[in-house]
């Protein structure tokens, strides 16, 4: 060890030094950054543990008795849990409905392609370029007619509608990394289309299913257009529960810091653990 | 031979009952309402008015581009989107570079960065609001004070700044997230030549990284684009597309004319305008996404 570096040129070694102090530099800086950009969400988390009093204090409390009163209250005042269970029955809801659809369309257009495929995958996902705003109206009016404005049914489909190109498409590529091979020697076996799906592709593609569906739970649950214009109250999740903060309730930063905390917290968890998958589903494989 | 045509005649139809169901519901998620917002561009409707009937021909159109709100909202939505495009894009270049160069606790400064995305709209845009900007008891407020600085009041001195700091913080995760994947992707040995033919840092930035990550950059722009044209939530929490119109975009303005004032031929005759201006961008789009495609 010792000889190998004795025969390295000096000036390799001096420029190893430089790179040395480059390399906490940038150890600094990328801390530095990440601190920053996560800071308004950790100061948030802080103020949901403090009391209505210690929230507002100037300056700043670091040090405080932490306290649970501010969840309570959310759960006293608003009913957070029913709004709970709707971002979880619409995020739900609009994945599962998805990915039923998406499974066989990706199915077919991966292992039985044809001319009209690519053009297919393509118009699917023009359709997701329909800015929401711009059918806002029809959409409206559509579900009043149709009694379908603050029910969860309504939003589960516009959920599933507004994911479903996006699901089918990162299906797609993860079917095309199933080895063809596989399912053919299914089919000699005299397996039928669906138990090939289900026996043998869903098997298989399982990793790359989980992921797409992470993802489009992540948008479902984040969704702030549809929930707030096609719901008021009985099937409102969470991007509509904290809306309401936007009146002068938002001033019990407590109050409203908790509340956000618990609407955050279960989804960033999830984007956590699949962050290396997003980017596919994010670009359409325009990014590798 | 006919063994072999056999399972491809019958692969090749096979498919397509598997294919139809998505197809059909995205068909009919795509052209009902695109019909319904052109028919009712040209029509007298107001949800308040029924006597308010029958052909308006270009006239609700007429309306929108002589109404000075909506050139403001316009120019709102452009410098909304410019200024975010400009901030994520730019910063999120430099900060792919620094995350893709390994230092201790890169993989959890990397989470910490891209949490921002995770956060809905509403709880980063009332956070924003009331525990940073807010003049008296906001953090920025506090900060000024300590250093003998008056306040800023964020939302009635500079709104649309604020919206854009927030919608930036927002999306800057999302342009890194997608740019480091994209650094991450170049040849290590190429890096290493350059070094050894005695380029610096920022040659190798500017020669071998930055051409290498055009077409990510490309592609962050034209998705950012789209969705940035329909921020919507933040303001709806933060603003209301006030002081005056100050914060009103386009989306704003269709939804205030639509739901706030029902007047659903107005409001079409803008959800047309945006669903123009979307186009432009998501032809370049698919196009960059249909090159890909091939391999």
């Amino acid at each position: 060890m010792a000889t190998v570096i004795s025969d390295t040129p000096v000036k390799l070694r001096a420029s190893g030094t430089v790179g040395e102090r480059a390399h906490w530099a940038v150890g600094v800086l990328g801390w530095l950054v990440a601190l920053a950009m996560f800071f308004p969400i950790a100061w948030m988390v802080l103020t949901s543990f403090k009391s209505e009093t210690d929230a507002i204090a100037t300056p700043p409390l670091l040090l405080f008795h932490p306290t649970l009163e501010g969840y309570a209250e959310v759960q006293s005042r608003a009913n957070y849990l029913l709004f709970a269970l709707n971002s979880v029955i619409v995020s739900v809801g609009g994945t599962a409905l998805a990915l039923l659809f998406a499974v066989p369309a990706a199915y077919s257009m991966a292992f039985h392609p044809t001319r009209r495929t690519r053009g297919t995958l393509l118009w699917m996902l023009s359709t997701k370029m329909l800015p929401p705003v711009g059918v806002l109206i029809p959409i409206y009016l559509l579900f009043r007619n149709l009694g379908l404005l603050d029910t969860r049914i309504g939003l589960i489909a516009i959920y599933m509608l507004m994911n479903l190109p996006i699901v089918v498409w990162m299906l797609y590529t993860f079917f095309k990394e199933v080895p063809k091979d596989i399912l053919e020697a299914g089919r000699m076996d005299g397996a039928n289309q669906r138990d090939e799906i289900r026996h043998l592709l869903l098997p298989l593609a399982m990793p790359g299913i989980a992921s797409t569906g992470l993802l489009s739970l992540i948008l479902c649950w984040n969704e702030a257009f549809w929930s707030l214009n096609l719901t008021s109250h009985a099937a409102a999740p969470l991007t509509q529960f904290i809306a309401s903060f936007s009146s002068p309730e938002g001033l019990f930063f407590s109050k409203l810091s908790a509340a956000s905390t618990m609407a955050i917290a279960p989804i960033m968890v999830l984007g956590w653990i699949s962050q290396k998958q997003l980017v596919r589903g994010l670009t359409f494989g325009a990014v590798k | 031979m006919s063994a072999s045509t056999m399972p491809a005649s019958r692969s090749r139809g096979a498919g397509l009952p598997f294919l139809a169901p998505s197809v059909l519901v995205l068909l009919l998620w795509m052209i009902v309402p695109l019909a319904m917002t052109l028919w009712f561009s040209t029509q007298r409707y107001n949800l308040l008015d029924p006597t308010q009937t029958g052909f308006a021909g270009i006239d609700n159109y007429y309306y929108l581009v002589t109404d000075p709100d909506f050139w403001t909202s316009l120019v709102n939505t452009l410098v909304l989107v410019v200024s975010v495009l400009v901030i994520t894009v730019g910063l999120g270049t430099l900060l792919a570079v620094l995350y893709d160069t390994a230092f201790p606790g890169r993989n959890i400064a990397r989470l910490l960065v891209i949490a921002p995305f995770f956060v809905m709209p509403t709880v980063s845009a009332l956070m924003w609001k009331n525990l940073m900007m807010h003049p008296i008891y906001g953090l920025f407020g506090v900060v000024a004070h300590a250093f003998g600085f008056a306040p800023i009041d964020w939302f009635a001195q500079y709104p649309m700044a604020a919206i854009v700091i927030i919608v930036s913080w927002e999306w800057l995760p999302f342009a890194v997230l997608i740019l480091l994947t994209a650094v991450q992707s170049l040849d290590g040995e190429q890096k290493e030549a350059a070094r050894l033919d005695g380029a610096g840092p920022i040659a190798q930035f500017v020669y071998i990284i930055l051409p290498h990550m055009r077409r990510a950059i490309t592609v962050v722009i034209m998705i950012e684009t789209i969705f940035l044209l329909t921020i919507f939530a933040e303001i709806f929490v933060t603003t209301s597309g006030g002081p005056g119109t100050a914060t009103t975009t386009l989306a704003y303005l269709i939804y205030a004319r639509a739901l706030l004032q029902y007047d659903v031929g107005g409001a079409s005759a803008g959800g047309v305008v945006a669903i123009v201006l979307a186009n432009i961008v998501a032809i370049f789009l698919v196009r960059s996404i249909a090159r890909n495609l091939e391999a």
